[in-house]
């Protein structure tokens, strides 16, 4: 702008004076607008928190904290009512557990080959290719896991239940192996070139280079991405919601129905607990549990990531 | 970090109108979606009022059982198409859909067991009467896998030793329910607690109204248990007669043996005859809709509810239900006519074998 301004010899320093001011009056509107934008995002999550914990207070004043954490049977709609959550947490970890290991094997694989051995034009298009699986949305996912693998899997795995742990983490595998392939190859690329030619140097194979070397230099971001992926996983509602099925059952059989925290959440927002009541909040005390084990999740990763970024 | 959380509440809701989508074409999720830019269409009655009145007052907001949901759904279309009014119709349940109906948010509630005393307090207290309306006869299916060869019929007392409370973590293999029975898991499906037929269910087999084992999959969308069962060879679960009528040949009847020979001998399957002759007991029972007396003062829902009870009782065996005899509907009309409100099982719930005939008639 000044630079147009100085081009225009004509009474261009008064005009530059008032649209001097004007500008600066634009940038202080500008920076409030900013500002008052960024504190939307900051005080929703304020709010969120404020109402997730103070439900999940409440619902601590009628429920033992330790029968909660404890419980083995989580039946809380029921006329005999129980609270515990491990059933749901095992639901969770079942399905996180068996997408982990889909996506670590694939994802790892996936980020060595991009990184050490595609040509760089290859890699221009498999990358972008593969981040598209991420941003297929989870509800095809969910009934690709239910119409499509579960009766597939069915003719090879003896008594498997049309809802099932096994294709819903299967599913949520394939969905989170390009987060895992997209991070670990950034990390595998970070790798300085030195260390990849000391290895060569020292008579390394280009297998060793990579697997002794280059690996082991790129740990803490590979663990960032599977962290991240796990957290992805622990959260995610759809597929499990559709693929899953609907009973809390503390087992670690993946052939069969299970719940997860988000299902039950899901399933009770779907139906009509009244607000205010002991069950209505059994969603906030999952919501909390769910929150703090993501949030503890996302933590340790950026650690991990910003431990790898000051190497 | 929160960003979390608030995927997975916005999921929460989407998850909701998939899973309810699922179910078929209705508008479950679209609360009360008032049409926009619909013309007030023509009053045809004589003095009635004139078309100024707000065009969202022309929906007809309706909710409650799933099992009552297939024939509203058909007697809502029929009507749809003679009349500008639009019905939505959502399935929370019995119990969801009155706890709308006396939070005073919809006209018209489906109900698959009578209102409860608690619903009626609620109710009183917002001031909301209704007119209690039975429409049709339902079973309850009790339905397996297509190739389950061993469960050929189940008795009441079986029922009831694989549902009670006391059951929970401990009857968990078939051969639990009667030696013979195959040494492998059981694994059950069953309608939500705020479902008609779970509390119906309850309290015809375990002998008690809404007590059961709390673990097994259980839904409120009656495709869920279907698609649960069908795909599942050791599965065993419960839900309303016109869910297996539609799912036919991916499911098969358990007959359910009542140990009362004055109902007819042996095991008896759900059919239309058996439901209606009253002899597959104890698990058919009649269902309702309940309308709320405010909202009949409203035209259209006074034109939908006279037509549900006259045009709408032809499409109830279309759809997989058993029709009451015409002397019950005689008498629902009477009763719709006359306003007159309350319920016919003075609050106390579900009860087991009766006939609407003898109800209605006040015997």
């Amino acid at each position: 702008m000044q630079m147009a301004a100085a081009a225009r010899p004509e009474s261009a320093t008064r005009r530059s004076r008032v649209k001097g001011q004007s500008r600066l009056m634009s940038e202080r509107i500008l920076e409030s607008l900013l500002v008052l934008s960024g504190l939307v995002s900051v005080l929703t999550t304020a709010g969120i928190l404020y109402v997730l914990a103070w439900e999940t207070v409440q619902f601590f004043s009628e429920v033992s904290l330790i029968e909660f954490l404890t419980g083995l049977e989580w039946t809380p709609l029921f006329a005999d009512a129980r609270f515990g959550i491990l059933p749901l947490l095992m639901g969770t970890m079942l399905t996180s557990g068996i997408a982990l290991v889909v996506a670590v094997p694939f994802g790892l694989m996936a980020a060595i080959y991009l990184s050490e051995f595609a040509p760089s034009k290859l890699r221009r298009v498999l990358k972008p290719a593969l981040e598209m699986l991420a941003g297929v949305p989870t509800i095809v996912y969910g009934y690709f896991a239910l119409v499509f693998l579960t009766p597939l899997l069915q003719s090879v795995v003896p008594g498997l239940s049309g809802f099932n742990a096994l294709s819903a983490g299967i599913v949520m595998g394939i969905m989170i192996t390009p987060m895992i392939s997209s991070l670990s190859e950034d990390a595998l690329s970070a790798v300085s070139n030195n260390l990849r030619e000391a290895a060569y140097g020292l008579g390394s194979t280009k297998l060793s280079a990579i697997f002794r070397v280059v690996v082991p230099a790129a740990t803490s971001g590979v663990v960032a991405s599977i962290i991240l992926a796990l957290s992805r996983a622990v959260g995610e509602t759809m597929i499990v919601a559709i693929a899953a099925g609907q009973q809390p059952r503390f087992t670690l059989d993946p052939r069969v129905p299970i719940e997860t925290m988000t299902t039950y959440i899901v399933q009770i927002s779907m139906g009509d607990v009244p607000a205010g009541t002991l069950e209505y909040r059994t969603i906030f005390a999952v919501g909390s549990t769910l929150f703090l084990m993501t949030f503890a999740m996302n933590v340790l990763s950026q650690r991990l990531a910003r431990r790898f970024r000051e190497r | 970090m929160a960003s979390y959380f608030m995927q997975t509440q916005r999921l929460s809701f989407a998850v909701s109108c998939v899973v309810l989508a699922t179910a078929a074409t209705f508008t479950g999720c679209s609360k009360n979606a008032a049409p926009s830019g619909e013309p007030a269409a023509p009053s045809t009655e004589p003095g009635a009022a004139p078309s100024a009145e707000p065009v969202a007052d022309r929906v007809i907001a309706i909710d409650g059982s799933s099992t009552v949901f297939p024939i509203t759904e058909a007697v809502a279309e029929e009507f749809q198409k003679e009349n500008r009014a639009k019905v939505t119709i959502g399935v929370s349940g019995t119990g969801g859909g009155f706890k709308k109906f006396c939070a005073g948010e919809i006209a018209i509630a489906g109900a698959s067991r009578p209102i409860k005393p608690t619903e009626e307090t609620a109710c009183s207290a917002a001031k909301i009467e209704y007119i209690e309306l039975p429409v049709a006869y339902d079973g309850l299916a009790v339905v397996t896998h297509p190739k389950n060869t061993w469960a050929k019929s189940l008795t009441v007392a079986e029922l009831k030793k694989i549902w009670e409370p006391e059951a929970q973590g401990k009857l968990l293999k078939w051969s639990q329910v009667r030696p013979g029975f195959p040494d492998k898991p059981l694994r059950l499906f069953g309608p939500g607690v705020d479902s008609g037929s779970y509390d119906y269910f309850t309290k015809a087999v375990v002998g008690e109204e809404h007590k059961s084992r709390g673990d097994y999959t259980s839904s409120e969308d009656d495709n869920v248990l279907v698609k649960g069962i069908s795909t599942d060879k050791l599965a065993l679960g419960f839900f309303g007669f016109s869910y297996y009528f539609e799912n036919k040949d991916s499911l098969k009847l358990v007959p359910i043996d009542d140990g009362i020979a004055e109902n007819g001998a042996g095991a008896i399957a759900p059919s239309h005859e058996t439901i209606e002759k009253g002899s597959y007991q104890p698990l058919s029972r009649p269902i309702f809709i309940y309308v709320s007396k405010q909202a009949v003062e409203r035209k259209e829902v006074r034109d939908f509810v006279g037509f549900y009870l006259n045009e709408g009782i032809k499409l109830i065996e279309e759809v997989g239900y058993v029709k009451l005899p015409e002397d019950a509907y005689k008498l629902a009309r009477a009763r719709f006519e006359q306003r007159t409100p309350g319920s016919l099982f003075a609050g106390a719930g579900s009860k087991v074998g009766v006939t609407v005939t003898d109800l209605l008639a006040g015997k």
